[in-house]
């Protein structure tokens, strides 16, 4: 139950998010201390030398780059239920050996048919 | 207060304020970011709970997959009204009331939780000495062999959503 | 070392009707790539179904209990008939909608082998156990409606229809899960026997964190049963739904949605049958009020079927409010009699739709008994079974579920029931009217296939039969939860 146990092995892990987010922040802060500060309009302008910038800089992005995150994501959670399974194959035996090849069955079916429809490639 | 319960109440405290700070965002942009703030927190109270695999998975999956998912949908929808547009629907008092009633109720009830004896085969120490690879292979491989078949099949279906109605031409 | 494992692959065997739909489902898929033909997926689809169907009836005994997955997962005659509704589910869906989604222009592969996937997540529902197993079957069985809900990806409204129900859905999932933490958390078990042991021995019945788990669950269920409140996203996404698909998922996600609601009420919580009938009262009344009332108001008939699909599930729920076996008994008896009414009144929605005549207004039956009797007349006997008029079956599944209720000591809820029940006959009624005593203002053609007519042969003939005979069906549910 949560309130008994403390995961010490990942204390270097919580100084490294701590120091991280201490140079980060410490970049910031000392760059607002030091550095001169005298604004004027043409220095805020977005491109100092530039043209003049056209319309917003976010633009609809096609629904390809979706359906590729999505296989991604897919077959990412695959390879994750294939990681304990791995480590725990001696104790599982045959037995493992044929669930596991059940599911990798399932999901390759699903990989031929997402490339027989060609949604890997870039219409 | 214990130290572990010290760290539990942060959690508890800093993920109800991110989970708000989430919604009452205007710009989609800046909730998916918190809510990545969201997903590291949750992924170290995994590890409070002694389940490190699943806070790996946790960062792997929701910090580093979904949310990119996200981002994308958000791209792709072009929310630039609905960033001006009023955020919310005329109703939200009511809805405010009636999450207000439940939470004061939760809490209510808070003292009547029932603490288990046992803590059953798999005590934090046992994880210890065997893994926590280890035992979450010997368990989601044997006894829960079933919900892990099914899962490959509800994998499949959100293959084949994706594909029927994303895809630009299907026949 | 070998590990000593108490599930093997052996435990499969009882999943063989589920795995005959899965391989059903995966080889339509991939013989979607290659033939490009159509009737052929369905008709393999069709031939797999019955295949299941064999499976089901003949393996292991219909009615013979037996459990694997160290009691996860049961098959009894309790699941038995559910899969029965659900594998007519599936052959009257494909039959109704072969020409129809090629009238869409939504005619693709999948579809065949969504509706597989769909129909194997409910099938796991029916015998699930274990409240995990349950909620994967769950998800499965609404990951593929929400698909097939936004099948039609050129029509705004079906896009409507797809996302709307999604949110819900995946609110109400939080809602399942909430509980089934709440309830694994005060138990330390997720097996629906294991909880129901745990109730009694640590005797934490009256804890309020037990009905909050309780509560989480039914209205996790009545979110998939379209329960009032929980009946927001029905109407619209009935609407905006590809036709045939409203009528699989107005029966298949109901009836899946009344397996756990039975299985989990009378196995897991069954000691707190006087608090869980206190939650489910005033939602009944509430279900069959909203439901006949507005769909006083509705033009569009998809919209009025909607509001009635969430009226009949107030009748239905009478049956579980009753709490016996007897009362689940009359509840899945209506269900297997709203099978068959509500697919005949979707079938002959379909048949009025045309290429570019939508045909789903009131207006559009206006005289159709002058052009077409025959349809007119199926529709009249589909409505009046609806409305519960003897001799049809509609009435024998009303008329048992009120009883029941009233065997109960429910007397009030019959009575309420059977007055949103002579409510509701108007608008049944107002569309026989229509038919019969109105003149027609336009041409109407329907268009027919072979397989429509079967669907709309055996639906009828099947709603006639349980009509007249209502013991047929009676003792087969009975000997099916019974023993």
């Amino acid at each position: 139950m949560p309130g008994t146990y403390i995961p010490s092995d990942y204390l270097p892990v919580a100084i490294i998010i701590i120091f991280a987010a201490l140079v980060g922040l410490g970049a910031v802060v000392a760059g607002i201390l030091v550095r001169p500060r005298r604004p004027y309009a043409q220095k805020l302008y977005a491109y100092e030398s530039g043209n003049p910038p056209v319309g917003e800089p976010r633009q609809k992005f096609s629904v390809k780059f979706y359906i590729i995150a999505m296989l991604f994501v897919v077959f990412d959670v695959e390879a994750v239920f294939l990681y304990p399974w791995a480590v725990a194959y001696d104790k599982l035996g045959i037995f493992g050996f044929v669930e596991m090849m059940l599911f990798i069955f399932i999901l390759l079916i699903g990989y031929v048919y997402v490339w027989k429809k060609g949604a890997f490639e870039w219409e | 207060m214990t130290t572990p319960q010290l760290f539990f109440a942060y959690f508890a405290v800093a993920m109800t304020v991110l989970s708000l700070l989430v919604v009452t965002r205007r710009s989609p942009v800046h909730s998916i970011m918190w809510m990545l703030v969201l997903f590291i927190h949750i992924a170290a109270l995994y590890l409070f709970l002694n389940a490190e695999f699943l806070a790996a998975i946790q960062i792997i999956v929701y910090a580093g997959a979904i949310l990119v998912l996200f981002l994308f949908v958000i791209m792709m929808l072009n929310l630039k009204k609905e960033e001006t547009a009023k955020k919310y629907q005329a109703q939200w008092p009511v809805s405010a009331g009636i999450a207000i009633i439940l939470a004061a109720f939760l809490v209510l009830i808070l003292g009547k939780i029932v603490v288990l004896p046992s803590l059953g085969e798999y005590s934090i120490e046992a994880v210890k000495t065997e893994g926590i690879m280890m035992t979450t292979g010997k368990v989601l491989y044997t006894e829960f062999l079933l919900p892990f078949e099914i899962a490959s099949i509800v994998l499949l279906v959100a293959i084949i959503g994706a594909v029927v109605l994303a895809k630009k031409r299907i026949e | 070392m070998e590990m000593e494992a108490t599930i093997s692959l052996l435990d499969m065997r009882l999943l063989v009707p589920e795995l005959t739909l899965i391989c059903v489902g995966l080889i339509l898929m991939l013989l979607d790539l290659v033939v490009r033909k159509k009737e052929l997926i369905a008709a393999v689809g069709i031939a797999g179904t019955l295949v299941a169907m064999y499976g089901t009836y003949k393996l292991y005994g219909f009615y013979n209990p037996q459990a694997a997955f160290a009691g996860m997962f049961v098959v009894d005659g309790y699941s038995n008939f559910f899969k029965l509704i659900f594998y007519l589910n599936i052959i009257l869906t494909i039959c109704i909608s072969l020409k129809y989604m090629a009238i869409e222009k939504a005619s693709f592969g999948e579809y065949y082998a969504l509706l597989m996937f769909s129909s194997t997540g409910m099938m796991i529902m029916a015998s699930a156990a274990d409240l995990i197993i349950l909620y994967l079957g769950l998800e499965l069985m609404a990951l593929s409606t929400y698909i097939l809900a936004g099948f039609m990806r050129n029509q705004p409204r079906s896009n409507e229809a797809a996302l709307k129900y999604f949110f819900l859905g995946a609110f109400s999932s939080a809602f399942l899960l909430y509980g089934i933490s709440l309830t694994y958390g005060l138990t330390g078990t997720t097996n629906l026997k294991g909880i129901a042991e745990a109730l009694s021995t640590l005797s934490i019945m009256d804890n309020p964190i037990t009905y909050l788990g309780l509560i989480f669950i039914i209205v996790a269920f009545g979110f998939k049963i379209a329960l009032v409140p929980f009946h927001m996203w029905a109407p619209d996404v009935y609407e905006g739904s590809p036709t045939s698909i409203t009528a699989f998922m107005s029966v298949g996600p109901k009836a899946a949605g009344f397996a756990v609601l039975g299985r989990v009420l009378f196995d897991a919580f069954a000691g707190m049958q006087v608090q869980w009938a206190a939650i489910l009262v005033p939602i009944a009344v509430l279900t069959m009020a909203t439901g006949s009332i507005i769909a006083l108001a509705q033009t569009n008939i998809k919209r009025m079927l909607a509001y009635s699909s969430i009226a009949h599930a107030g009748y239905m729920l009478l049956g579980i409010i009753a709490g016996t076996h007897d009362g689940l008994t009359s509840t899945v008896n209506y269900l297997m009699i709203y099978l068959f009414m509500n697919i005949g009144a979707f079938a002959i929605v379909i048949m009025l739709r045309r290429e570019g005549v939508q045909g789903e207004n009131l207006d559009d039956y206006m005289g159709l008994s002058k052009s077409h009797p025959l349809a007119s007349a199926l529709m009249l006997i589909f409505m009046f079974s609806l409305a519960g008029i003897p001799p049809t079956a509609g009435f024998v599944g009303k008329f048992y579920v009120f009883m029941e209720a009233i065997n109960a000591g429910y007397v009030y809820m019959a009575l309420i029931a059977v007055v949103f029940s002579a409510i509701s006959a108007f608008f049944y009624l107002r569309v026989v009217m229509y038919m019969y005593m109105k003149d027609p203002v336009k041409e109407v053609e329907l268009t027919t296939s072979p397989s429509m007519s079967i669907a709309l042969a055996v639906t009828a003939m099947m709603v006639l039969i349980f009509g007249i005979f209502p013991s047929i069906l009676l003792n087969l549910v009975r000997l099916s939860i019974l023993g």
